[in-house]
């Protein structure tokens, strides 16, 4: 294999995010403390210089580094996603990095690393390329859950998040070696090809499948392999734990949807049944389990478990669908659900970084009441928000449902929307309880350590981002839902 | 047929406008905008009451765009005779609304006339859709804003109500968006009007009419799904309590009526006996309920659940006295029920309390508010000369048709409906006041008899002279009969001689001639059958 310049330049967007990480690093100890904002404005500066950069490439498919890297329309789909949600990241860590007295250079650093890492694993056409990606990503995660150093829950967070990860990465490589004992290789098409010549009784490539889908559950955060989320997403600072729910998620499904649909796809009808387990044991507790939390952060936890349920659902379909159409309907629907997820599970987060009770976050179920006398604007983004994510139209959350539930009707799995949907009725339930909280409950009178909203200029562009999306992708889903289909066109 | 004028659009979205101008302005002000815009809805809706074709079983005002393209989703929406008057229904009660609302709402007036517009142009989507994924965002759009005005400024219990509210419904819309979606893998569109004339499977069209009606069933509210009705109703501020029982109880039987009767047929008919079972045992359980109630509203409530119950009984008599009978009844039991509900909430406004109990002797002190009591209460049981007289008739007359026996029970119902009104009256209007509440008892202001009264001339209008309405109806009708029961006339006079408690008939039969129809159905007329039966009930009507 030999390296081009024009390789190069077809990674450029992934060149761009290094070199500012690496910028970044070099840059802090050097500025003043009071200078270190730039350090944001650096961090956004690139990442939208790099989004420019993927959306040009848009509809050129091109191969890098003979066949590793690929970077196709699915490709940039996920990187404009992750962009963009990187540089949310980092509007809204940069008050709530003052508000929690973290001032912390690196911490930018870290957001662009782990996004190089999540660009590298939707764009690698290679299992170990793939890992790599991964492990960048979760590096770079870990020590951000561990932030604050000084919170036990937040260093209770980080080991747990480390040890789980690695141990997770260890079943993801062990998988990725076994498939290079059964196929010869670790590249995609080569393993598809090998994959669709072999008789399916041979145990190697299914007990190598059953590992990289636990290996990939850890990353889903999917039932059974869910039990780190709460904690980190509860002990991370509450920036890091929307980065952490939205963009590492959104990584994960993509490198997961071309590793299985594009190099498994030979065995889709042996890993469609598994996902299909793996997606109602997750929907059930998923939803289950966040009836029950009166912590927002833990709850919305579990509520990502869910969705991570809902949009299984269309990898499911995916692969039960026997023509190319639902294929594609299938596939394109978990693009656009984690899109869609993206937004108002972002916005969620915002807000609860935002509500402050003292001196400390305010991140009990409680500390939202009677928000909507005092804050009623913000009131009324938590509120879209949560319809959002319980799926009631007209909210992005709904269209990315409906194109779930429609993929899975198709592929003759209408039994499966019903029990999805069943469990859509109990995840109102939880999510208008905020709403509840928020707006039917009078609130106490007003003291020094009564909660509150901190809003910066920073924290007000992340919100209108979130509900911007929430709400024109809810009315105007078309532009979206055409990227997406043409997106998925790039797997086969 | 294609108006210049998008009338549907502006009136959808004039509302929604509305409500986020709302946000913008004065606290002090938000009264006065809602009025001027649901009074401006009004006048936009008039013209299409005398702009509608009674002739034409089309669609009517209908516009279509593409919305999404992948699949193909719509922006369509138009008229029929079913649904022009309940979206009239919908224009005529709003004004009144926020006019009830005036000073009975203090706290965040902004944000409760923006959700009451929010809701008027929901429900005038619900009705107008006419592409089925449209039809559901609007039918689910209506839940949350709902959910605010029973949970903001509703009563001590508001939070219970709201969450069975809420899970009620959505757990019964949720199939009706898998039914959605079935559907379209069958016949690869969500036109309503493609989805009608398709033809599905028996056993598909079973499971979907499952799906139907757990959707419309809960909205209705059906025996035995009604349970979340009285404890909202109780709980909602009046605007509230009008909405919810003039017309979102209409979008349950308008779905029954719009895609259980015509898309699935054969199911319709193997459910009849159950469906004219729940709705006898609406009738007459909702009128029993209402018998014992303390609270006012209480027994508004229940009296619903019996007076839908007729119109699910209607629905089910596929002749089209009955249908006819049951789109009146939507009509009637929204402008009958809206006015009691405002009537409580005027009295509510006095003394504070909803109970019976309290609210004696209001003939004397109140005289004016006394007569119109009455004459909503007259109207709520039927009596000859008020609106409700006709639907019920009409339901009374095609049950009659097809099941003597479910018809008997039925009648029943008004005998009850004439007691627990009756008695409610009696007391409320007729006893003696008691000395706590006497001196807060002014009579109606002009604002109130601004609400009640064209409520009030309706009541007259169409109890005096429904030949307007009905005419209306008509095509439309006969056209979801003609997709329903497509059989020529004669098969059903067989169909009435052999059976009289039970309208099935042989299911093989049925099936064939469900299918001779299918074929000759772009040569069956619909007005040949069942015009004839109607004719001579209407001139009676007429005094």
């Amino acid at each position: 294999m030999t390296m081009s310049s024009g390789d190069l330049f077809l990674i450029l967007p992934e060149l761009l995010v290094v070199a500012a990480a690496c910028a970044v690093l070099a840059i802090e100890p050097i500025m003043a403390p009071h200078q270190r904002d730039g350090l944001a404005w650096l961090s956004l500066g690139a990442l939208a210089v790099c989004m420019g950069l993927t959306a040009s490439q848009l509809g050129h498919p091109a191969e890098a580094f003979g066949g590793f890297v690929r970077i196709d329309d699915y490709a940039c789909f996920w990187k404009l996603l992750l962009c963009l949600v990187s540089g949310l990241t980092v509007l809204l860590s940069y008050s709530y990095l003052k508000e929690e007295r973290l001032r912390v250079g690196e911490y930018y650093a870290f957001v662009l690393l782990a996004l190089s890492g999540m660009m590298v694993m939707v764009s690698a056409a290679d299992l170990l390329t793939i890992y790599l990606g991964t492990e960048l990503m979760s590096l770079s995660l870990y020590v951000m859950a561990g932030l604050k150093r000084m919170e036990p829950r937040s260093l209770e967070a980080s080991a747990k998040y480390f040890v789980l990860g690695a141990f997770s990465s260890g079943i993801l490589l062990f998988g990725v070696s076994l498939l290079y004992g059964a196929t010869g290789s670790t590249r995609l098409p080569a393993i598809a090809a090998a994959v669709a010549g072999h008789s399916l009784d041979a145990p190697l490539p299914l007990v190598a499948t059953i590992l990289l889908a636990a290996g990939f559950g850890f990353k889903l955060a999917v039932v059974p392999f869910h039990m780190w989320t709460p904690d980190v997403y509860q002990g991370a600072p509450t920036s890091v734990t929307a980065f952490m729910a939205v963009a590492s998620k959104a990584a994960s499904f993509g490198a997961f949807l071309r590793v299985f649909v594009e190099g498994l796809g030979g065995l889709k009808t042996d890993w469609s049944f598994l996902f299909l387990l793996l997606c109602i044991a997750t929907l059930v507790l998923g939803n289950s389990v966040a009836l029950v939390q009166t912590n927002i952060k833990r709850m919305l936890a579990y509520s990502s478990i869910a969705h991570a349920g809902y949009a299984m659902i269309g990898v499911v379909a995916s692969g039960r669908s026997p023509e190319l159409a639902g294929h594609a309907i299938g596939a394109a629907s978990v693009l656009l659900y984690l899109a869609f997820y993206a937004f108002m599970t972002f916005g969620a987060f915002a807000v609860v970084a935002m509500l402050r009770k003292g001196d400390v976050e305010g991140d009990e179920i409680e500390d939202f009441t009677g928000l909507a006398k005092r804050h009623p604007l913000a009131a009324l983004l938590m509120l879209v928000f949560m319809v959002s994510l319980a799926g009631i139209p007209p909210t992005a959350g709904f269209i990315g449902k409906f194109y779930v539930f429609m993929s899975a009707v198709e592929a003759g799995l209408t039994w499966l929307a019903v029990i999805a949907l069943v469990f859509a009725v109990v995840s109102a339930y939880y999510y208008l309880r905020v709403v509840m909280v928020m707006y039917m409950r009078e609130p106490e009178a007003l003291t020094a350590t009564s909660p509150r909203l901190v809003l910066s200029p920073a924290t007000s562009i992340v919100l209108a981002c979130a509900i911007a999306g929430v709400v024109i992708f809810g009315l105007y889903p078309g532009p979206l839902v055409n990227l997406a289909v043409q997106a998925v066109q790039a797997l086969h | 047929m294609t108006d210049p004028f998008p009338w549907l659009t502006v009136l959808i979205f004039l509302p929604l406008a509305g409500a986020a101008m709302l946000c913008l302005v004065k606290e002090s002000a938000a009264r006065s905008i809602a009025l001027a815009i649901t009074t401006v809805e009004l006048a936009i809706s008039a013209p299409l009451w005398w702009l509608f074709d009674s002739s034409s079983t089309a669609m009517q005002f209908t516009e279509q765009a593409v919305w999404i393209s992948q699949p193909p989703i719509h922006y369509h929406v138009g008229l029929d005779g079913i649904s022009l008057p309940l979206v009239l229904m919908t224009t005529v009660l709003l004004p009144l609304c926020v006019l009830i609302s005036w000073h009975s709402i203090e706290a965040r007036v902004k944000s409760f006339m923006a959700l009451l517009l929010v809701m008027e142009g929901a429900m005038i989507g619900v009705f107008a859709a006419l592409d089925f994924v449209l039809f559901y965002i609007f039918w689910e759009a209506m839940l949350i804003p709902m959910y605010l005005l029973i949970g903001m400024w509703g009563g001590p219990n508001r939070l219970y109500a709201t969450v069975k509210f809420v899970l009620y419904t959505l757990a019964g819309s949720i199939l009706l968006l898998v039914a959605i979606l079935v559907l379209y893998a069958q016949a690869e569109t969500f036109d309503i009007l493609r989805l009608t004339d398709e033809s599905y499977s028996s056993t598909l069209q079973m499971w979907l009419f499952l799906a139907f009606f757990a959707a419309f069933a809960v909205k209705v509210p059906m025996f035995p799904f009604h349970t979340w009705l009285p404890d909202a109703h109780v709980e909602a501020p009046t605007a509230g309590s009008v909405i919810l029982a003039s017309v979102l109880l209409k979008m349950g039987t308008y779905g029954f009526l719009r895609f259980s009767l015509p898309m699935l047929p054969d199911a319709s008919k193997a459910f009849t006996p159950l469906m004219i079972t729940l709705s006898i045992i609406a009738i007459i359980y909702g009128a029993y309920m209402a018998l014992a109630q303390t609270d006012l509203k209480k027994l508004i409530a229940y009296s619903s659940v019996s007076h839908m119950g007729f119109v699910t009984l209607g629905l089910f008599t596929f002749n089209v006295q009955g249908i006819e009978g049951a789109v009146m009844q939507m009509v009637n039991h929204g402008i009958t029920t809206g006015g009691l509900f405002l009537c409580v909430g005027i009295i509510y406004e006095r003394t504070h309390s909803r109970l019976i109990a309290d609210n004696v002797g209001l003939a004397k002190p109140m005289p004016r508010y006394a007569t119109c009591l009455v004459i909503f209460a007259l109207s709520s049981l039927g009596l000859p000369g008020t609106n409700s007289f006709v639907g019920e008739f009409l339901v009374l007359a095609g049950t009659f048709l097809t099941n003597k026996f479910a018809a008997t029970l039925a009648s029943l119902g008004i005998i009850l409906a004439a007691a627990y009104l009756l008695w409610m009256v009696q007391r409320v209007a007729f006893g003696v006041p008691s000395p706590v509440f006497l001196p807060k008892l002014h009579d109606m202001t002009a604002r109130e008899m601004a609400t009640l009264i064209p409520l009030i001339a309706l009541v007259f209008g169409i109890g005096v002279f429904p030949h307007p309405l009905v005419s209306r109806l008509h095509s439309s009708v006969n056209q979801v009969l003609a997709r329903t029961l497509p059989q020529p006339p004669a098969a059903l006079e067989a169909g009435h001689r052999h059976d009289d408690a039970t309208p099935s008939e042989d299911p093989a039969a049925l099936s064939e001639e469900v299918a001779f129809a299918r074929r000759s159905r772009v040569a069956s007329a619909p007005s040949s059958n069942g015009t004839e039966g109607v004719e001579p009930l209407r001139k009676e009507d007429r005094p």
